[in-house]
């Protein structure tokens, strides 16, 4: 009874939730055997835990772009954050937390915190905001956070933590740690990412965000996205469930970021410049607004792909713009979305007439 | 589950009209309300009393500020002169959202509905004040957010149920037919408990058997609300027949207050809408 009720899959919307929870586990599940088996490239198994950050991003950013619809451009500041944050407190906690998916969670954690903040401090001036406006503001906001962190310093040694802006300027005790190095960002990380870790958190992230979506935040979020005059008729109060569902992206942000770091031996804040923020914008717009399941695969997709086209050589930015434009018009057009509907086996019948 | 599973039937339950302290207050009062919009004076020295279940109609020729008035009842403007009283509690300073808070809730002339939402989720939005669930329990699927989100779920369906729009629950707003489409914006509107329901235009572009479709559904909802309702239209059929008080109103100025009856044989009125005689 008890599961009957769970996968009621009456509504349409309880389908979707359903489809793409089951395609999420099935495609790591695939993915696993096949790393397992020792069938995965290397290039390929390096790139199976961006995918996941690059999923979660997607998640996070559908959250503000689908269902809130506001336009954000400045998504991998709140990635930048969460990744030095988190960053920086795995090295901190590198000595008495030896467990690594333990330092591991607990980094996500902080960085999903310190993302968080950052989210909360941007979406006071930002969600007053409306349309294109509110866009240009994250993107520059976006900017800002790029230029504190290529000139942030931080460095730990028996006193504490000391930190310092433009020039380093902590003076450390002897023995001590300079952990983020402005410009140079941090390196020496130890890789503790791993892809199972990455796909708990794109599950986190996805119970999170349907959930909510289909609680009262997210209908009142679709409200207004609807039509701003009429859900304030109701009593939906805007700017306190814009601001909660812009929290929440950053904080998913910020995890995703974190995940990211900590799978190189070295990050830098230019790697999270306006080009980051748009691509992550790329996924959310080729998989679907509103779409999340559209919006990972496409993440996905346009993480593999670069790396696959490395034999066309000098040609390779090309083509990917050119099959990013197919991309884009195919998925637009209405025969071809149709004849996908008719291949879904859950379609209603109501829906396909 | 099965304990709720009794048939809808469109009885007023007690959970359906919330406990009002029935003051002697009337609904609401206007004194001297005035708006300067872009150096016109749109609306000018309105004074107007609603009765606790009173249905008055406000008309008058295009242009002549009714919407604008309920623009400024419901604070979409900021009234430059004068007072609103709701249930005898000065609106000063609120913006939209207490209003409705307050217990004024609307439709639009141009149906504003949540169009991508279905539509039982565009009732249930208008519940959202009543929950009182966080976002915790919300993430975790707790037992405050289940039995909430069922409660509200049934008094929806209920509240669909009393205008037959039951059975489309589940379809799109935007793909309703139009009349359904200008109920459901009432059943939205209702779902806010209000104390005062303000119809805008709610006859605009139906049929003559939709309009006594809809005079009827009015009358039900004043019934079994006990709402005051104040309704701008333009059929005149619609206004004389369900209205206990018409306004009349041209270029912002009241020109003429009284009973469906008073109302039609007056001669400013009959002036503003067919010009003077020869």
């Amino acid at each position: 009874m008890a599961l009957k009720k769970f996968i009621s899959l009456k509504r349409s919307e309880n389908r979707k939730v359903f489809i793409t929870y089951i395609a999420v586990i099935a495609a790591f599940i695939i993915c696993q055997g096949l790393s397992m088996a020792g069938l995965l490239s290397s290039s390929m198994q390096g790139m199976l835990v961006p995918i996941c950050a690059y999923m979660v991003m997607a998640i996070s950013l559908n959250l503000v772009v689908g269902v809130s619809g506001e336009l954000s451009l400045g998504h991998a500041g709140f990635m930048s954050v969460g990744a030095f944050s988190g960053v920086a407190a795995a090295i901190i906690m590198q000595n008495f937390i030896t467990y690594a998916p333990l330092r591991l969670a607990l980094a996500m954690i902080i960085g999903a915190l310190f993302a968080s903040i950052a989210g909360f401090l941007i979406g006071v001036p930002v969600l007053r905001l409306k349309g294109d406006y509110l866009a240009i503001v994250t993107l520059a906001f976006g900017e800002i956070i790029k230029s504190i962190l290529n000139n942030f310093f931080l460095g730990i040694d028996q006193n504490g933590l000391h930190m310092s802006m433009l020039k380093d300027t902590t003076n450390l005790a002897e023995g001590g740690r300079l952990i983020i190095r402005g410009p140079m960002g941090i390196n020496g990380i130890t890789k503790i990412s791993t892809f199972i870790a990455g796909f708990i958190l794109v599950m986190i992230a996805l119970i999170i965000v349907f959930n909510l979506v289909n609680s009262r935040l997210g209908r009142a979020l679709m409200a207004i996205r609807d039509d701003r005059i009429a859900a304030e008729s109701i009593g939906l109060d805007v700017t306190k469930s814009k601001m909660t569902a812009f929290v929440i992206s950053a904080a998913l942000a910020g995890a995703a970021g974190c995940l990211f770091a900590m799978n190189y031996f070295t990050i830098e804040a230019r790697k999270f410049d306006f080009n980051m923020s748009i691509l992550i914008l790329v996924f959310v717009v080729l998989g679907g607004q509103g779409n999340f399941l559209g919006s990972m695969i496409a993440a996905a997709a346009l993480t593999i792909l670069p790396e696959k086209l490395r034999e066309f050589a000098d040609y390779r930015m090309l083509l990917y713009a050119v099959i990013l434009i197919m991309a884009m018009l195919i998925s637009n057009n209405d025969e071809i979305k149709y004849f996908f509907r008719k291949l879904n086996p859950f379609r209603n019948k109501q829906e396909a007439e | 589950m099965s304990k709720n599973k009794t048939k809808l039937v469109p009885v007023p339950s007690k959970a359906m009209i919330p406990e009002r302290d029935i003051a002697r207050a009337p609904v609401l009062e206007c004194v001297n309300l005035g708006i300067t919009l872009g150096g016109i004076k749109a609306v000018e020295d309105f004074n107007v009393t609603i009765g606790r279940t009173e249905i008055a109609g406000l008309i008058g020729p295009n242009g002549a500020g009714k919407t604008t008035v309920f623009n400024l009842l419901t604070k979409v403007y900021q009234p430059t002169t004068g007072t609103i009283l709701l249930n005898g509690q000065d609106t000063h300073g609120f913006d939209t959202v207490q209003v409705n808070k307050a217990g004024i809730a609307r439709t639009f002339q141009n149906i504003r509905l949540f169009k991508n939402l279905s539509v039982i989720d565009n009732v249930k939005a208008a519940m959202n004040n009543e929950m009182k669930y966080n976002l915790l329990s919300a993430v975790l699927k707790l037992p405050s957010y289940r039995r909430e989100e069922l409660a509200i779920h049934h008094r929806a369906l209920k509240l669909l149920s009393i205008f037959d729009m039951q059975d489309s629950a589940d379809v799109s707003a935007g793909s309703l037919p139009y009349g359904a489409q200008r109920r459901l914006e009432i059943v939205r509107a209702l779902a806010t408990n209000p104390s005062l329901l303000l119809l805008d235009e709610p006859a605009a572009g139906m049929n003559p058997s939709e309009t006594v479709e809809l005079m009827d559904s009015i009358r039900k909802v004043h019934e079994m609300f006990q709402v005051a309702i104040i309704l701008i239209e333009h059929d005149m059929s619609l206004v004389m027949n369900i209205c206990e008080s018409i306004c009349v109103l041209n270029f912002g100025h009241i020109i003429a207050k009284g009973t469906p009856d008073d109302i039609q044989s007056n001669p400013a009125v009959i002036e503003a809408y067919l010009g003077r005689k020869k």
